[in-house]
């Protein structure tokens, strides 16, 4: 699923919603059977450690943790003993087998994006939201990262949120929600 | 557990990166301060307890200053006590043609009944227990009298007529002073040798000591039995009480170096506080992310709770080492003032000072560390969401409780606490005041000069708050180091100039009246001018009015201790010029009427006797009765012989007396004291110059090393400084790049940056001088009654030093914003 819109047009502000990032001042959101209105800040957290993954336009990389130390971060967040293997695993998966134990400031934008794509995958959660994840990259970047990332979707089970103004990029989703100016304006399943 | 090894390894990587080095400075810092004033206080603390029961040599001590009767020791006998017999007094003792004033102690077999001697067998060379005491015609002396007479072991010295070999070095008594010790440096020999020395005549200053130990029922036994028949001339020390002195004496000096080490733990815990603010806001992004990837705020509370112990952990590891480093330089800085060998240091400073550190870090690092767990995850999405601003209540009430905790540990008691704290409150805000009022005086030069410095004055101005927090933390510093050194030596010299360059440097006691013409004949073929011979009688105040000294009551405590004293009593013709008659009449000349007394205007005060008041003395069995005629005023820096007491002529006629003298002679006479010396060994020749070069230099080291504990507090100034660059580094960074961009040269750039420091250390360096100047003022016109002479060099040398340190200083913390990058940093930068 895409959500796109020009800038200002409430797509960060639904994702957040959405993640329970932020609460709605009218209304609720139910994510994955659970209302998160109904719950404090720490169950917020606890569901998104659970059933949340996140991929951002600027990484966000912790810059003290090497690349597997990141990937490896939600899985203990979720209390999984088996984070470094998992972990080994799906960083193995998105080719940067070889570089896994570079820090932040180590890797080029595109591989950054690798492990934060990685790390979001790890915890093979329910959700996965996307919030412009080619907005920092070059063009040629962008589309293999889109690939990777359109290829592990497919393989799990996971529901994509992807947030982009790039429309070529909302056409490979299987529905596209259009905001503008905070409202709905368009709910079409994409040609394929 | 996950929270700890998350916290863990991410912590050592930040340690690799150098984000947190100024934050762990100031914890290290913090605890090196501490530590090493704790290391100090506590060798002193164990030297002190070690000798405690031992501070006499003995369970009791009966003390005379003339020699004790046989009767006391058949008493001891019978209470099966072991006994031993000191004699002391101070004598000039000559090695070839150098001489050196000594404190002699004649001591008998058994001594010391409790403790041991220690002696080595050549200077500095390993020391061993002593086996007795010296055998006759042997002597054992203190590496500080073979110092300052250049003797070594083997050599001999001449000790009042005997010649005596000095057999070993003596490095530990049981009952020598504790701490900061007498300046006259002990020679310890065999009482057998005391007839040959001819040293003790009717008059000379000796004190005779009777040693007791034994079983404790038959000490406190003996004890009671002699309380009620003590004469007058005996008393009776025990060793409880003397150790209790010496408790007192070494918890003062602990007192005032932990003060002094807790001034840097303020400026280190503002260090702290600063840096913890940023090291919190450059956690923010990661602490959002964790938080949208799922981390509750447990979690996040319990990351930064692990990495600040894991911080204190090292900082009190690391100060540690720092501390224990420099208190090998204080102890060997106080070498020469603290006699003896140290213990060495317990745990207990590192235990103290990691406390001191934790509370450091809770009260000043830890709100903005908690604070974290507030903030929103929706910063991942939005960088301008922050968490709310710590509570201010929950910040001062943490870091008050704090300095209160750190604070109560070396103030000792709640009265005192509050009176302190509220002091430092009232002098922080005060500084603080000032300190902002010399940042605005600062910002007003901005109109009038370059560009450079036009920047620097409003970075200055704009930052007010931090500004005036730096200025304070270096001028506290700077001015505490400026009175050590130049207020220290000014005052010194001032003293000097008030002496009259005629004023005596010589004294000769112990003068029998039968050598007096001698004597004189000695000077007069030499040409060297004769001294005035001052005669003096040893007495004891026996009544005031009929009434017993001991039953009478007095208007100041210090009495007791002058009307017990052994008094010693001149008599005169005429009024001395060193002397101002305040009250009554001196009595007129060719008086020859009944005894009168002149008595000294302290004294008079302290025991409330005017004139009219009739004093009776006891003098070598007999009875004397004067009546006060006067009250005088003594000048006391005129160094010539002055006593409380001078009866009217006649007076002492008939009692035994011995002869002082005060002399000035010039360095070419100076052979006239040698013949002195060698005809008339009894005599002592006390050089006053040698002494005053003496105290000068016990006041340089102990300056030197409470300037060496203010170090930390300059070096804590610093740690301020780079985190308060440090929290606007960011900030700089763009600034600077952004005034390259316009086109300013590197240069320039750079001048800005360099003048904000200067302004900042020039205003430090005003504030310490006049901090200096005020307090040099005042010591000198309340404490020393001395005229204040302004020192310009005091303003150069002030604000001189406040340029250095802080643009240096500035310079290190601020070179990575100036040089980096325009380009990289408006790329990168927000907004």
């Amino acid at each position: 699923m895409a959500v796109v819109g020009p800038s200002g047009a409430g797509k960060s502000t639904l994702l957040a919603l959405l993640a329970g990032l932020d609460l709605p001042s009218e209304g609720y959101v139910v994510l994955n059977g659970v209302n998160l209105g109904e719950l404090d800040e720490d169950g917020r957290a606890r569901v998104r450690a659970e059933s949340v993954g996140f991929v951002f336009q600027s990484f966000h990389l912790v810059p003290s943790l090497n690349a597997l130390e990141n990937v490896m971060l939600p899985l203990e967040l979720a209390g999984r003993d088996d984070a470094r293997d998992a972990s080994r695993a799906i960083i193995e998966r998105v080719g940067l087998g070889e570089r896994w134990s570079h820090y932040p400031a180590q890797l080029s934008g595109g591989e950054k994006q690798r492990v934060a794509i990685a790390r979001a995958f790890a915890t093979e959660p329910a959700v996965l939201f996307a919030d412009e994840p080619t907005g920092n990259l070059d063009t040629r970047t962008g589309e293999t990262i889109m690939d990777l990332m359109f290829e592990l979707n497919r393989k799990s089970s996971t529901t994509l949120v992807l947030v982009t103004h790039d429309n070529s990029l909302a056409g490979r989703c299987d529905r596209v929600l259009s905001l503008d100016a905070g409202k709905l304006v368009g709910d079409t399943p994409a040609a394929a | 557990m996950k929270a700890l090894t998350f916290a863990i390894r991410s912590f050592g990587r930040e340690l690799r990166s150098g984000e947190v080095v100024v934050l762990l400075s100031a914890v290290i810092l913090a605890v090196a301060a501490l530590t090493a004033v704790g290391f100090l206080t506590d060798r002193i603390g164990k030297a002190v307890e070690r000798q405690a029961n031992e501070v006499l040599a003995a369970d009791l001590r009966l003390r005379s200053q003339e020699p004790i009767p046989d009767a006391w020791r058949k008493m001891a006998a019978e209470h099966e006590l072991r006994t031993a017999d000191m004699v002391s007094f101070p004598t000039v003792v000559f090695a070839g043609d150098d001489s050196v004033l000594t404190s002699l102690l004649a001591v008998t077999d058994g001594y010391p009944l409790r403790g041991t001697v220690r002696i080595s067998d050549a200077l500095f060379s390993e020391q061993r227990e002593a086996d007795g005491i010296p055998a006759p015609g042997e002597v054992w002396a203190d590496s500080a009298l073979l110092a300052r007479v250049g003797a070594d072991v083997g050599d001999t010295l001449s000790v009042g007529e005997a010649e005596l070999r000095i057999a070993a070095v003596v490095t530990y008594r049981p009952d020598q002073s504790i701490g900061f010790a007498s300046l006259a440096p002990t020679l310890l020999m065999n009482s057998a040798d005391l007839q040959a020395t001819a040293l003790i005549g009717v008059g000379s200053r000796v004190r005779y000591a009777l040693l007791l130990a034994g079983e404790e029922e038959s000490v406190s036994a003996f004890n009671d039995a002699i309380e009620d028949q003590l004469p007058d001339s005996l008393r009776l020390r025990s060793a409880e009480e003397s150790s209790e002195r010496a408790y007192a004496a070494a918890d003062r000096a602990k007192r005032f170096l932990s003060l002094t080490a807790v001034i840097s733990l303020l400026l280190s815990a503002v260090a702290i506080s600063m840096s913890a603010r940023r090291f919190a806001h450059r956690r923010m992004d990661t602490v959002a992310l964790m938080k949208s990837l799922g981390a509750t705020q447990g979690f996040v509370v319990s990351v930064a709770i692990a990495q600040l112990i894991a911080l204190g952990l090292i900082g009190v590891a690391a100060g540690s080492v720092v501390g224990f480093a420099a208190e090998e330089v204080l102890s060997w800085i106080l070498a020469d003032i603290i006699r003896g060998d140290l213990p060495d240091p317990g745990p207990m400073p590192i235990v103290l000072a990691a406390g001191s550190a934790m509370v450091l870090l809770v009260g000043f690092a830890l709100p903005s560390l908690i604070q974290l767990r507030n903030t929103p995850p929706l910063r991942v999405l939005r960088h301008d969401a922050m968490p709310p601003a710590p509570s201010r209540i929950l910040v001062g009430g943490l870091s008050m409780a704090a300095v209160a905790s750190l604070l109560y540990r070396s103030v000792g008691d709640p009265t005192m606490l509050v009176i302190v704290l509220g002091g430092i409150i009232v002098i922080a805000a005060a500084l603080y005041l000032v300190g902002r009022g010399l940042v605005a005086a600062m910002g007003r030069f901005r109109s009038g000069v370059g560009v450079a410095w036009r920047y620097g004055l409003a970075n200055v101005a704009r930052r007010g708050r931090a500004s005036a927090v730096q200025v304070v933390a270096f001028g506290l510093g700077l001015t505490v180091l400026l009175l050590l050194t130049l207020v220290r030596t000014d005052l010194l010299d001032g003293w000097r100039q008030t002496l009259d360059q005629d004023a005596p440097n010589h004294f000769l006691i112990n003068i029998q009246r039968s050598e007096t013409e001698s004597v004189t004949d000695i000077f007069e073929s030499r040409g060297v001018r004769v001294p005035d011979y001052a005669p003096l009688v040893r007495a004891r105040m026996t009544l005031i009015n009929g009434e017993s000294v001991k039953d009478r009551k007095y208007p100041a405590e210090d009495a007791q201790w002058f009307v017990n004293r052994e008094q010693n009593l001149s008599w005169a013709e005429e009024l001395s010029s060193s002397n101002e008659l305040l009250e009554g009449e001196w009595w007129p000349p060719g008086y020859d009427g009944s005894p009168l007394v002149s008595i000294e205007e302290e004294i008079a005060l302290e025991t409330g006797l005017g004139i009219g008041d009739v004093l009776e003395f006891e003098i070598a069995g007999q009875q004397l009765e004067a009546r006060i005629a006067s009250v005088r005023r003594i000048n006391w820096d005129s160094f010539m012989p002055n006593f409380f007491l001078v009866l009217s002529p006649g007076a002492l006629d008939e009692y035994p007396a011995t002869f002082i003298a005060s002399m000035r002679v010039e360095d070419d006479e100076k052979g006239a004291l040698v013949d002195l010396v060698r005809e008339h060994p009894t005599i002592s020749v006390i050089d006053l110059d040698a002494i005053l070069q003496q105290v000068r230099g016990i006041i340089e080291k102990a300056s030197m090393a409470v300037q060496a504990v203010f170090f930390f507090t300059l070096a804590a100034g610093i740690a301020v400084l780079f985190a308060a660059v440090q929290s606007t580094i960011d900030e700089r960074r763009f600034e600077s790049a952004m005034l390259r961009a316009l086109g300013a040269q590197k240069r320039i750039v750079f001048s800005g940056v360099m003048a904000e420091f200067a302004a900042l250390g020039a205003a430090a360096g005003i504030l310490a001088s006049a901090g200096a100047s005020i307090l040099a003022a005042v010591l000198a016109t309340q404490l020393f009654d001395l005229p204040y002479t302004f020192d310009p060099l005091l303003w150069v040398a002030g604000v001189a030093a406040g340029l250095l340190v802080v643009c240096a200083s500035g310079y290190f913390a601020a070179r990575s914003a100036i040089n980096s990058a325009p380009v990289d940093v408006l790329r990168g930068a927000p907004g």
